[in-house]
């Protein structure tokens, strides 16, 4: 599984920088998405990887930390999601805002000039 | 009410006054001036309240804790020093209020100046009695501000600008230089409370860090001091109006320098680094002060050089490191603020009545102002150290130190003839400021009749000068108790002996006084009359230190331009790529210097299915990245594959909360980035005009290849090695263990995201309002590009269809156009909202929650406006975002501050289990009700988001219209 793990994260990486590093501004946005998975997952994987142990209690019982996954990286995560939500909306309009006063989606506001 | 809060009130006074003058109307310059003067009198009145407990030789702390750990604290602490120099700043704010009432004009936006001056004294006051050094900068930092705003308060004025920017360059520059100064001093010391420092002398004397520390400490005071070389700033300041020059540039803000040096110098003092740059600095500064002063032509220009003057006699008292000079010096500070403030006003009063201030057209004006004459030249007197005025004594203090032997050196030798020959100049230039100005008859006529100035006005002149006189003639019985207290704070044990007696008998201080009179008279008597021809000061005026500084400024400004020229660019791609590159180095930096291990964890079993799944993501990952240029859509599904894909790994390995998270927020993503899609450009192959692809393109395409491939792989090996580690004590089992017990809740990540770690959802959900307001104001002025514009190809078909048939308007087909998904999903609406509060309630048990439930929330409307068209959606549906989002984060915000009513920090939470009939057993919590605040924010912001994108395609048709009308408008 860790492998697995290792290797999503790192394809997931490696498309999201590619495509970071292009010039459109879709591109961008994509690659924002395909990042923030693998930094979702990597920030999860930090917590280690527990198969069906979730953190969810049973009222009344004991509470033995070591019967649960690690809650805490999975809050991160939660708020990773949301604010990765947030700049991908944030993204999209300002591409939007820019291809309407520059008329071009590249990301530098002008065509690459050969 | 206790001396500790005595000294709050003090402190919070004056910037209170400064925010209400602020509000003040323009004109109403007489209930500013009360305001401000009231303010300066009580806190006046309260510092001197608190006299008997100093002259007891207590010190008053007031201390409010902020970061204890840190030995950061707000604290305020009145000593003897602090005692004298606050009253003298209070006292003195006083009457240049009531001075500045009758010297500003009524076109003048009189409140704005009182309530910088408030500031300002607020911020002086900050200085004196702070007990932290870092508090002492901040409060430093600021006394430069506001003399910036003062001085450039005529801003029209170009000289009033440039003055103010380079008194705030200089003393900005110096300020930086403070605080490096006290942070090491902080650190020698270790702490940054006064009383620890204070304490500690002997080891910060022989510290190593000892003399970059005295050097950068020095820097900060000499620039506020206007101490040799960088004085220059203080002629420039001149441009303020005069009641600036006289509280500011004379009395003290730049005492502010030499009151560091007076604090610092029980700590300081007695080294030879001390002795060997304080002295020679302040020796420098008194001659070519005094020297550069007899050639000024404008009045101010002559009183700020003789400020320097004066500064640099006080800096190098307390360079020689005798308790006795130490006294002088701190006699000094208080004699030269009360003559130099009254000739500063008196200089006002003139410019103010013949509308010149320039030295060689003035004369006689003896004649119509007899009251003010003689009241300057009593003042002058005293800054001349004429017998029976304050001055005098100070300066025989001044004399009789620089007698005695300090250093052995040859500076000891020439010392008592050099401090001669600077009084012999004070003489001369306080004589020609008296003759020329008073007496000489004038060469042309004055621009107009110069009259007395008005009873009000002249008081603070009048109260000054019988305070050099009262001090001059009994100094023991007036200024001396004030004195005694404060000498005994700075110096302790070490207070000398010393007399304030005017008559000591006929000894060698009196001899070099007499020398400097006769000297100084004679002078005059021999050269007064060419005075008047010099243009710039011999020997010195070469100097030019304002063209120096211009030009030192110049190159800055230069080299930054030169240097962002050379590093920066304003292109983005390239950007992105140094930062990739640069956080790809700062990663893989660790594992160069110190190898690269796997751990020895057991691996968890492999499950094919989990392969299985993520080779289909890593394919569509990698294949959206191929695809993400020309085919977006294509693009789009991928990258939905591979969330996909994310969400059940999290569901695989113990995240239900994440997964439903991830799961809702991929399909609102999804939508808003095909609303997107209409307004993005048609893409097409490319086609490069030498037919294949240029050198230059592919290779950059390898390069961000090869850093994407390596980036990867970073990532990969690092997240295995962690991974491959067993896991040590988090601070994750803390929260287990005490999720149900304390905060009521068994799904543990929702008790951490509304209680325990509330404080950072608050954060969160405020950046979610901003996103969502930001991308609302950038789309209210948004308008498509051109190729855009038209109206989208099915829709186009769809009308044409409806124009061809008679018995159809234009539109039907377009409202008819998914009649059954349409109804299936208003049917659907009150399902997922249901679904929706489900989760959110439900969230602090198990999965769901507020990021959920909000996100669904809007799914819900979405689906409205993706089945129905956006008109119709809102002709049916009021939604407010921007009150959901409003009404989400107050509701967050009191929640947490609630707890305050109870005695709890902010956003602690009460909960408890109620039985309701029907539902069962509902656990309530105030964190429910932070976690609806959450909800509410989230509905809003997505819904701001979608509909500022949905209103695109119904403001399109509009700007197309306007184009053809323009167009056509044109072609008529």
């Amino acid at each position: 599984m860790e492998i697995i793990m290792a290797l999503a994260i790192g394809v997931l990486t490696g498309s999201g920088v590619w495509l970071l590093l292009r010039p459109r501004t879709f591109q961008l946005v994509i690659g924002l998405a395909l990042l923030s998975y693998a930094v979702n997952l990597f920030i999860l994987a930090m917590g280690r990887l527990r198969v069906g142990a979730p953190p969810i209690l049973t009222k009344g019982a004991a509470v033995d930390p070591a019967a649960y996954t690690d809650p805490l990286p999975q809050a991160l995560v939660l708020t990773a999601i949301v604010i990765s939500f947030a700049t991908t909306a944030l993204m999209l309009v300002v591409l939007l805002a820019s291809r309407g006063l520059t008329n071009t989606d590249h990301v530098d506001g002008e065509e690459d000039q050969p | 009410m206790d001396p500790q809060h005595i000294l709050l009130l003090i402190m919070t006074l004056p910037f209170l006054g400064s925010f209400a003058a602020a509000f003040i109307p323009t004109r109403a310059r007489t209930q500013a001036t009360m305001l401000a003067g009231l303010i300066a009198l009580f806190c006046a009145g309260a510092i001197g309240g608190l006299y008997p407990l100093i002259a007891n030789g207590q010190v008053l702390v007031s201390t409010t804790p902020w970061l204890p750990s840190l030995d950061l604290n707000l604290t305020f602490r009145l000593s003897g020093v602090s005692w004298l120099f606050s009253m003298l700043v209070l006292l003195m704010g006083a009457l240049v209020i009531l001075y500045a009432r009758y010297y500003m004009s009524p076109e003048d936006p009189v409140p704005r100046f009182f309530a910088f001056l408030m500031a300002f004294m607020g911020s002086m006051l900050g200085v004196i009695l702070s007990g932290n050094l870092v508090q002492i900068v901040f409060f430093w930092e600021l006394t430069s501000l506001f003399s910036f705003l003062l001085i450039g308060y005529w801003h029209h004025n170009q000289s009033a600008r440039d003055g103010a920017r380079m008194s705030l360059i200089v003393t900005g520059a110096g300020g930086i230089c403070l605080l490096l100064g006290f942070l090491l001093l902080g650190h020698i010391a270790g702490g940054y409370s006064l009383d620890r420092v204070l304490a500690s002398g002997e080891a910060i004397r022989s510290s190593p860090l000892y003399l970059p520390t005295l050097l950068l400490i020095l820097i900060g005071a000499f620039t506020k001091s206007a101490q040799f070389p960088f004085h220059f700033w203080l002629p420039h300041a001149m441009a303020a109006p005069t009641p600036v020059s006289a509280y500011l540039h004379s009395a003290t803000m730049v005492k502010a320098g030499v009151f560091i040096l007076i604090l610092l110098w029980p700590v300081l003092s007695g080294t030879d680094a001390w002795y060997f740059t304080v002295a020679p600095i302040g020796l420098a500064t008194l001659l070519i002060g005094a020297w550069v002063a007899i050639f000024q032509q404008d009045l101010k220009g002559l009183l700020a050089y003789s400020t320097i003057s004066h500064l640099g006699l006080i800096v190098l008292l307390l360079g020689l490191g005798s308790p006795l000079a130490a006294v002088a010096a701190i006699f000094h500070t208080v004699n030269h603020a009360t003559f130099k403030a009254s000739l500063f006003m008196a200089a006002g009063i003139i410019d103010h009545e013949t509308g010149t201030r320039d030295i060689r057209k003035l004369g006689g004006l003896y004649r119509f102002m007899p009251i003010t004459a003689t009241l300057a030249m009593v003042a002058a007197a005293a800054m001349a150290g004429v017998p029976l005025l304050n001055g005098f004594l100070s300066k025989e203090m001044f004399l009789a130190e620089v007698l005695e032997k300090h250093s052995g050196t040859i500076l000891d030798q020439m010392l008592p003839w050099l401090a001669t020959l600077a009084s012999a100049f004070a003489v001369l230039y306080s004589v020609r400021f008296i003759h020329q100005v008073f007496f000489a008859p004038p060469p042309e006529p004055l621009p107009h009749e110069p009259h007395e100035a008005p009873p009000w006005m002249r008081l603070p002149i009048e109260i000054l000068v019988l305070a050099c006189l009262v001090i001059g003639i009994f100094p023991a019985i007036t200024i001396g108790p004030f004195l005694a207290t404060a000498v005994q704070d700075m110096l302790g044990p070490r207070t000398p002996d010393y007399s304030l007696a005017i008559w000591h008998g006929f000894n060698r201080p009196l001899l070099l006084s007499l020398l400097a009179l006769v000297g100084g008279v004679s002078l005059y008597a021999l050269f007064g009359k060419r005075l008047n021809a010099v243009k710039t000061s011999p020997v010195v005026g070469r100097l030019k230190a304002r063209r120096t500084f211009e030009a030192v400024i110049e190159h800055i400004v230069d080299g930054a331009g030169q240097l962002h020229k050379w590093a920066g660019t304003a292109r983005l791609q390239p950007q992105l790529r140094a930062l990739v590159v640069i956080a790809l180095a700062a990663s893989v930096l660790p594992f160069w210097l110190f190898g690269y291990s796997v751990g020895s964890k057991p691996l968890t079993p492999l499950d094919p299915v989990f392969a299985i799944f993520w080779a289909i993501g890593g394919a569509s990952a990698i294949a959206a990245a191929w695809l993400a240029k020309f085919h977006r859509l294509a693009a789009l599904i991928l990258v939905g594959v591979a969330g996909l894909v994310t969400c059940l790994s999290f569901v695989w390995l113990s995240a239900p909360d994440l997964a439903v998270t991830q799961l809702v927020v991929e399909i609102v993503t999804t939508v808003l980035l095909l609303l997107g899609l209409r307004w993005l450009p048609k893409r097409r192959p490319d086609i490069w005009p030498e037919k294949h692809m240029p050198v230059r393109v592919a290779a950059r395409r390898g390069a961000d290849l090869v850093i994407a491939i390596i980036a990867g792989l970073c990532m990969s090996l690092a997240a295995y090695a962690v991974m491959s580690r067993p896991l040590t004590d988090s601070i994750g089992s803390f929260f287990t263990q005490n999720a149900y017990s304390k905060g009521g809740g068994t799904n543990i990540v929702n008790v951490i995201l509304v209680d325990f770690r509330a404080f950072d959802t608050l954060g969160e959900i405020t950046v979610l309002a901003i996103v969502a307001i930001t991308v609302f104001s950038l789309l209210r002025r948004f308008r498509p590009a051109a190729d855009s514009i038209k109206t989208p190809e099915q829709q186009r078909v769809q009308n044409e269809f409806d124009r061809a048939h008679a018995s159809r308007d234009v539109g039907d087909t377009l409202a008819d156009y998914l009649m059954i998904p349409r109804t299936v999903i208003e049917w659907m609406f009150p399902v997922v909202v249901t679904f929706a509060i489900y989760l959110l309630l439900r969230g602090h048990d198990l999965p769901g929650g507020g990021f959920a439930a909000g996100i669904v929330m809007s799914i819900a409307i979405i689906l409205q406006y993706m089945a129905s068209g956006t008109r119709h959606v809102e002709d049916r549906l009021m939604i407010m975002p921007l009150r959901w989002i409003g009404f989400g984060l107050l509701a967050a915000t009191l929640t947490g501050a609630a707890a305050w009513l109870f005695g709890y920090p902010l956003l602690t939470t009460y909960f408890r289990y109620i039985e309701l009939p029907v539902i069962g057993t509902m656990p309530v919590a105030s964190a429910l009700l932070f976690d609806i605040g959450v909800f509410s924010v989230v509905v809003g912001a997505t819904i701001l988001v979608l509909i500022a994108l949905a209103h695109q395609s119904i403001r399109t048709p509009r700007a197309a219209r306007a184009t053809e009308t323009q167009a056509g408008g044109e072609a008529g």
